[in-house]
């Protein structure tokens, strides 16, 4: 091999090297972008889950705005408390007020209770049988029970019950809004956790009609509303609707004289609470 | 002129069972009077129809109760002398409840007969008024998708038809109501097809029929000799024939362009039911208010085609042709773009064109497990619209539903079934293709 061509090849491959090198030396210094180091320490602090119930496009998002200061660390519902303050004291700003909001269920027509009318075969997701007649259930409204809610949750916080009905758990639930929009029934929304009087029912048939269909649906009587304080529950399209801009008049007095058991009180430890004349009503229905 | 010679066709599609034979002789009879009609708002493509009756009012037949909710939208008459008993919420086939009127038949009286024909009247109109006037007839597309008729007749501004092309393929198994439509009903077809040739200005029309019906090609080919405008070509009998883009395509050797309509080729579909009625009401200057439906299948006693007074509930009619203990399944329409429907409550609409009623027995033979995608490509070599269903199924199993949209041209696919009927996998592809669409819809309302 002939030495020359040996060091005329290392001498050419050592000078590409060195200009291309301060090129991109040269490079790093003109295009350097200047990136807050907060933002990753922020993000380092969030749950990582990119659920969106911010309102931000995901966790990185977020973080960003917080060290722009366009939101407050609290209004990531998903955040462990301690890393909240944690957020706050690193940037120096308050910390906020977190409203813990939950997805409530307007269905608690369960295959106890709920009949159908049809046996749906198929893709078994909701949203593959609501469009083959709608699925099967008696009542057009009513929760299919294939748990969409459950597999798109990314909090886990949605198990299905054995009457395939879908529970929220309100601790993991932070009200992303996952399940609003994977329900093609439309059943779930998102709420402030004191808000407990609650309708399980979306039926706007009356009387018979609904209850045919479900044991547990609202029939449109109305008796929750003359229970409850003035103004509290209205009537409409025969469904009861609670006004929760007066939430703090609300009381178990309400849901008493309920017939069915349609509306109901949720607590958090006991969970729904039915009021007597329904508790005699489905205790009969279960005996006879 | 005479019929052709050549069997026309498109490329693609696939040939099922026909089981035409259990109905195909038996004449349309009339059905008697439910004791209580149920007659939707919307039950057309378009606005929903708004009304106006109030409850207890009594109504003649053929009474107008609900007047259209827009250009795109019809109105609907009353199918019998009746009294309003409400105006509620009912159970449509797509599982939803929706507004509807509520008719209490008044069984008593003699129903009155429809008016006498005025030719003359009706053959003086100008397009423009003639397409107003097939509004208030409430006509829509009888084959199935019930778009409103008067809609495809008005031609807009810049575009032309130059044929009309008229849709007797009847390609879905089971399905007789258009083969005798066009046996029994020859001569209003042929007054229909002319209404449709001076609303559209068009120099001519094609009848396409399927080749598996020689007595109608045979019988309205005789009748086509009056009149030059008018031919019958016979078609090659496979499905989806009549699916109005393979006919197009089949009779006009013309290819309707993705997303496009039949107007983009200058021609005009219409279904030989729809023109056949039309061509009865109009002169009439009578409602829509019953139609031809064939009921039949292995779980029906008296399989049979029958005028239904529109809004009959599917219960009523079966009682009429007799339910079968054996039957499981209930089909508005047929086997292949058919729906299963959930409950019998529901009325006859007028889309539907068929009850096809299934037992055990052919439940039990259809495979239920499903396998995965083995990529053979036989749903390729079926869709008629030259789609990738394989490729559809597989993203729309993992919600790639805008990519499907805007790379594989999702909404080009019509739902014929030809790709979900060849799988040996048995892949609800079809299904697949419906969810991606409702959600894209869903999305797009949302916007």
């Amino acid at each position: 091999m002939d030495p020359v061509a040996l060091f005329t090849a290392g001498g050419l491959m050592l000078g590409l090297g060195l200009i291309l090198s301060s090129v991109l030396a040269a490079a790093n210094k003109k295009l350097h972008v200047f990136e807050d180091p907060r933002i990753d320490q922020v993000e380092e602090m969030l749950p990582g889950a990119n659920c969106g119930a911010c309102g931000e496009a995901g966790c990185r998002a977020f973080a960003e705005a917080l060290v722009a200061g366009r939101v407050s660390p609290a209004q990531c519902p998903a955040n462990e408390p301690q890393n909240i303050e944690a957020i706050a004291h690193l940037l120096g700003i308050d910390a906020g007020a977190q409203h813990k909001r939950v997805a409530r269920l307007a269905c608690a027509g369960g295959n106890n209770v709920a009949a159908s009318s049809a046996t749906y075969r198929g893709v078994a997701t909701c949203r593959a049988a609501t469009l083959i007649g709608g699925g099967g259930k008696s009542c057009a409204w009513g929760c299919l029970g294939f748990g969409d809610c459950m597999a798109v949750c990314p909090f886990d916080a949605i198990v299905m019950n054995r009457n395939a009905l879908p529970i929220v758990d309100e601790d993991k639930c932070t009200a992303c809004g996952a399940c609003v929009d994977a329900c093609p029934k439309n059943l779930f929304s998102l709420h402030p956790v004191d808000h407990r009087l609650w309708v399980a029912c979306k039926n706007e048939l009356r009387g018979a009609e609904v209850r045919r269909a479900c044991a547990v649906a609202c029939i449109g009587c109305g008796l929750c509303a003359k229970d409850a304080a003035e103004g509290l529950i209205a009537i409409e399209n025969s469904l009861a609707r609670i006004d929760y801009d007066k939430n703090e008049l609300a009381s178990l007095e309400a849901i008493q004289r309920c017939p069915t058991g349609a509306i109901v009180w949720l607590d958090k430890e006991k969970g729904p609470i039915l009021g007597e004349k329904a508790i005699g009503a489905l205790a009969e229905r279960k005996a006879g | 002129m005479g019929t052709a010679t050549l069997k026309k066709t498109f490329s693609h599609g696939i040939h099922p069972p026909e089981h035409k034979a259990a109905t195909v002789e038996s004449a349309i009879t009339p059905l008697p009077f439910p004791p209580g009609l149920v007659i939707p708002l919307s039950q057309h493509t378009g606005a929903p129809a708004r009304p106006i009756v109030e409850p207890k009012q009594e109504v003649a037949r053929g009474d107008k109760i609900a007047e259209a909710g827009g250009f795109v939208s019809v109105p609907m008459h009353a199918p019998a002398k009746s009294t309003v008993a409400k105006i509620g919420l009912a159970l449509t086939p797509s599982g939803a409840m929706t507004p509807a009127i509520f008719l209490k038949v008044d069984l008593e009286s003699e129903q009155e007969p429809p008016p006498e024909a005025d030719s003359a009247a009706s053959n003086a109109l100008t397009p423009e008024e003639l397409v107003a006037a097939v509004q208030e007839t409430g006509m829509v597309g009888l084959g199935g998708a019930a778009f409103p008729t008067h809609v495809k007749m008005l031609v807009p501004k810049g575009k032309r038809v130059d044929t009309v092309v008229v849709n007797g393929c009847e390609c879905e198994p089971y399905l007789t109501t258009d083969h005798r439509v066009m046996l029994e009903a020859s001569e209003d077809l042929f007054t229909g097809v002319r209404i449709a040739l001076r609303a559209t200005q068009a120099g001519c029309a094609i009848i396409g029929i399927e080749t598996n019906k020689p007595d109608a090609i045979k019988a309205l080919a005789k009748a086509a000799e009056s009149d030059s405008r008018i031919r019958v070509a016979p078609v090659k009998t496979k499905y989806p024939q009549g699916a109005e883009k393979m006919l197009i395509k089949a009779l006009l050797k013309r290819e309707v362009p993705s997303g496009g309509l039949p107007i983009d080729v200058n021609a005009a579909v219409f279904n030989v039911a729809t023109l056949a009625q039309l061509g009865r009401l109009l002169p009439r200057k009578q409602g829509l208010i019953e139609r031809v439906v064939t009921v039949t299948g292995p779980g029906v006693e008296r399989p049979g085609n029958y005028l239904v007074p529109l809004g009959t509930p599917v219960q009523f009619l079966l009682d009429h042709a007799g339910m079968k203990d054996t039957a499981r399944q209930v089909i508005l329409g047929g086997p292949m773009m058919g729906v299963a429907i959930a409950s019998l409550e529901i009325p006859v609409t007028k889309g539907v064109s068929g009850i096809l009623v299934l037992t055990d027995k052919e439940l039990a033979q259809r495979p239920t497990k499903v396998y995965p995608c083995i990529r053979c490509g036989q749903c390729i070599q079926a869709c008629p619209m030259f789609l990738n269903p394989s490729r559809l199924g597989l993203l729309s199993r993992k919600e790639q539903y805008a990519v499907m949209e805007e790379r594989y041209h999702l909404n080009d696919c019509f739902e014929c079934g030809c790709c979900a009927y060849v799988c040996p996998s048995n892949i609800p592809l079809v299904q697949y293709m419906r969810i991606a669409k409702a959600v894209n819809r869903e999305r797009k309302t949302a916007k």
